[in-house]
């Protein structure tokens, strides 16, 4: 290698090399407040050790199945959800838009006889078509987002209950394959594992491409034992689930289909321009605005997306009830879906988050609310318990965030 | 010394902030290779100017002339567009994201794939260039100090190749190393060809580097001078009076030496 590398030229910065250096590094991180997806680790293990004692049903692999089969509505809701997070801003009518998605698919493919697939999409538009009004209000009137989206949680409702009119409830054809979706398609288990062994395989080949480069380019790498552990941990923990899930029916196919939708934004807000404009607008918008990124442009995309995905979810979760009535979207839907972005480690202040705190988060929530059902608890008692939870999610942003401050890091 | 094409004129600029003139009647050319001081006192209107250049307040009145044809600098889009690059006084950073993304931000290589590599090489290449003492450029800006927050800031306005670039306060934070090798890095800006409209309240500086110094005075224009202009006809310009709290001061302090 000839002379310093150009990021190990300065002598004041330690370098962490290695398998021990990363370790360092990432404990580093933790004490300064950087938790990533700690708490979230910590929060599963000890809601697992709660639950499967007091009822080892909770374990079972065909409850995890379920779980995961109620998870995929809410947190393609969530989704959206970590999109206005991201920039600082909310959105409380995630419900309401699920519901009157739900509703809209009833009413134009049950009731009016439309193309299943059609259905789908006009309830999708509608959610992009409500995400804009939205955006157009913070652009233009510079409307709190959440006084607008307070105001459309009681207009969306409102829709949801007309379309609906007096019957209350549009039952989905049971043979239909949208309702199969939401209830028993299973992946085959070569699917399964073939999705379980694919991000380790390619987070190998990128790193080791990544590796190549940086090495070309004099930069330095984290190291070839780094990417392999990573990479083994994640494959080994991935088929360990699959293989757990295969005891029971399987990997639903309603799950496959959110983890594609988490893997398709993280994506996007990691590696593609649009994505860093939205941590920037998120961290400093007049900073991001005097560089030239049209921070109404980016506004208007998040709240488009967040919209939409709720939409989605609400067809999901239709899907899942083979009905689409006056309940959906109700109750606990908006709550559920934002504190499972906050739990995941999307930061409410805006600037920092991910696609997978979405995923990661939803299976807290989803976990604790499977957990009291089985121990037969009344959904006043539910209520009472993903509040609390919510509350202590934030409270531990709240801290990280000054921590965070304290150690010099945004 | 010859000079180069006319870049940027500026006349009857006028901004007005409710019941406030800001500035009034500016005018300002800026040709190719040629650094213009922007002086005078506190609420002059110098950082009006510069963000009225920069497209972030649009002026009340007046015209822009860029390179002899007439625009209108409704955004800061359409200023960067235009090839004019500016460092802001409170710098306009996004303390969450780390040096490579702040140096890239708006203008990231390859919008649908980023290419980390090689923005990070060409951040590592420019800010050797400027003699920056960045520890690393992964780590976001909030952990970086006052001065090393400058240097990034000053290496992000140098990444598009913009035709001039504005400084607003450029040395105020820096130490002494730090402030000569900006001040070497504006005359290797000159003689690149781009122009730079450079403002500061330390006179030793702007007489370092300046061709010509733009006197403002309450929002207006009060007199061009040059470097050899002496510090007590400045002074004279920027505070409106040969007899001022400088002068005064001065005069004291030799009294009491005498």
């Amino acid at each position: 290698m000839s002379g310093a590398q150009l990021d190990r030229a300065d002598t004041r910065v330690r370098h962490d090399e290695g398998l021990s250096g990363a370790l360092r590094a990432f404990f580093d991180r933790v004490r300064s407040g950087d938790l990533g997806m700690l708490p979230v680790f910590i929060g599963l293990l000890l809601i697992t050790l709660v639950f499967s004692s007091l009822n080892p049903v909770f374990l079972a692999p065909n409850n995890l199945v379920n779980l995961l089969f109620d998870a995929a509505a809410i947190g393609l809701i969530s989704l959206g959800v970590v999109c206005v997070l991201l920039l600082g801003e909310i959105d409380l009518s995630i419900g309401s838009m699920s519901g009157l998605s739900s509703a809209l698919v009833g009413v134009l493919w049950v009731n009016s006889g439309l193309p299943m697939l059609l259905a789908i999409l006009g309830a999708v538009l509608a959610g992009a078509a409500v995400g804009f009004v939205y955006g157009f209000l913070r652009n233009k009137f510079e409307m709190p987002s959440f006084v607008a989206t307070l105001a459309g949680l009681l207009a969306l409702l409102g829709l949801q209950l007309y379309l609906l009119g007096a019957t209350g409830s549009i039952n989905l054809p049971y043979t239909s394959p949208l309702v199969k979706f939401g209830q028993i398609l299973i992946m085959p288990a070569w699917l399964s594992y073939l999705a379980a062994i694919l991000p380790g395989a390619l987070m190998v080949f990128s790193g080791l491409k990544t590796m190549k480069r940086r090495r070309d380019a004099n930069l330095s790498s984290p190291g070839l034992s780094v990417l392999l552990a990573r990479a083994g941990v994640l494959t080994v923990a991935l088929i360990g689930c699959v293989a757990y899930l295969e005891q029971g029916r399987g990997v639903p196919y309603m799950f496959g289909v959110f983890t594609l939708f988490v893997v398709a934004l993280d994506y996007a807000l990691r590696r593609t321009q649009w994505g860093r404009s939205m941590f920037a607008v998120g961290g400093n918008a007049e900073a991001a605005r005097r560089s030239g990124i049209s921070v109404k442009r980016i506004r208007l995309s998040a709240f488009m997306l967040c919209s939409s995905l709720a939409a989605l979810g609400g067809v999901f979760a239709a899907s899942r009830l083979a009905s689409a009535s006056q309940q959906a979207g109700t109750g606990d839907v908006n709550l559920n879906a934002i504190a499972a972005a906050v739990i995941g480690g999307t930061s409410l202040f805006g600037g920092r988050g991910s696609a997978w705190s979405a995923l990661l988060g939803i299976i807290v929530i989803q976990a604790i609310s499977n957990g009291l059902t089985l121990l037969n608890l009344s959904s006043s008692l539910r209520y009472m318990i993903t509040g609390g939870v919510l509350a202590i999610a934030v409270i531990v942003d709240s801290l990280a965030r000054r921590s965070r401050a304290s150690h010099g890091r945004a | 010394m010859e000079q180069g094409e006319l870049i940027l004129k500026l006349r009857g600029v006028s901004k007005q902030f409710g019941a406030v003139t800001a500035l009034k009647d500016i005018e300002l050319d800026v040709h190719a290779g040629e650094v213009v001081a922007l002086v005078g006192d506190n609420g002059a209107g110098k950082s009006t100017l510069v963000k009225t250049l920069a497209g972030v307040h649009q002026p009340t009145s007046g015209t822009i002339e860029w390179c002899g044809t007439p625009v209108t600098l409704d955004s800061p889009g359409t200023a960067l567009a235009l090839g004019i690059a500016t460092v802001f006084q409170d710098l306009a950073l996004c303390e969450n994201l780390d040096v490579v993304a702040n140096l890239f931000l708006g203008h990231e290589l390859n919008r649908w794939a980023l290419d980390e590599v090689e923005m990070e090489v060409r951040a590592w290449t420019l800010l050797q260039e400027l003699a920056a003492r960045i520890p690393s450029v992964r780590e976001p800006i909030a952990s970086l100090s006052g001065g090393q927050r400058q240097t990034v800031a000053i290496a992000r306005s140098l990444l598009l190749d913009p035709k001039i670039i504005m400084l607003d306060e450029p040395t105020a934070a820096l130490g002494v190393a730090q402030t000569a090798e900006v001040l070497n890095l504006i005359e290797r800006v000159r003689e690149r060809g781009h122009g730079v409209i450079l403002i500061s309240h330390n006179m030793e500086d702007v007489r370092a580097v300046a061709d010509r110094i733009v006197v403002l005075r309450l929002g207006q224009n009060n007199g061009v001078f040059t470097a050899e202009t002496s510090h007590q006809e400045l002074v004279a310009a920027i505070t409106g009076a040969s007899e001022n709290s400088v002068s005064r001061r001065m005069a004291r302090k030799q009294g009491e030496v005498a």
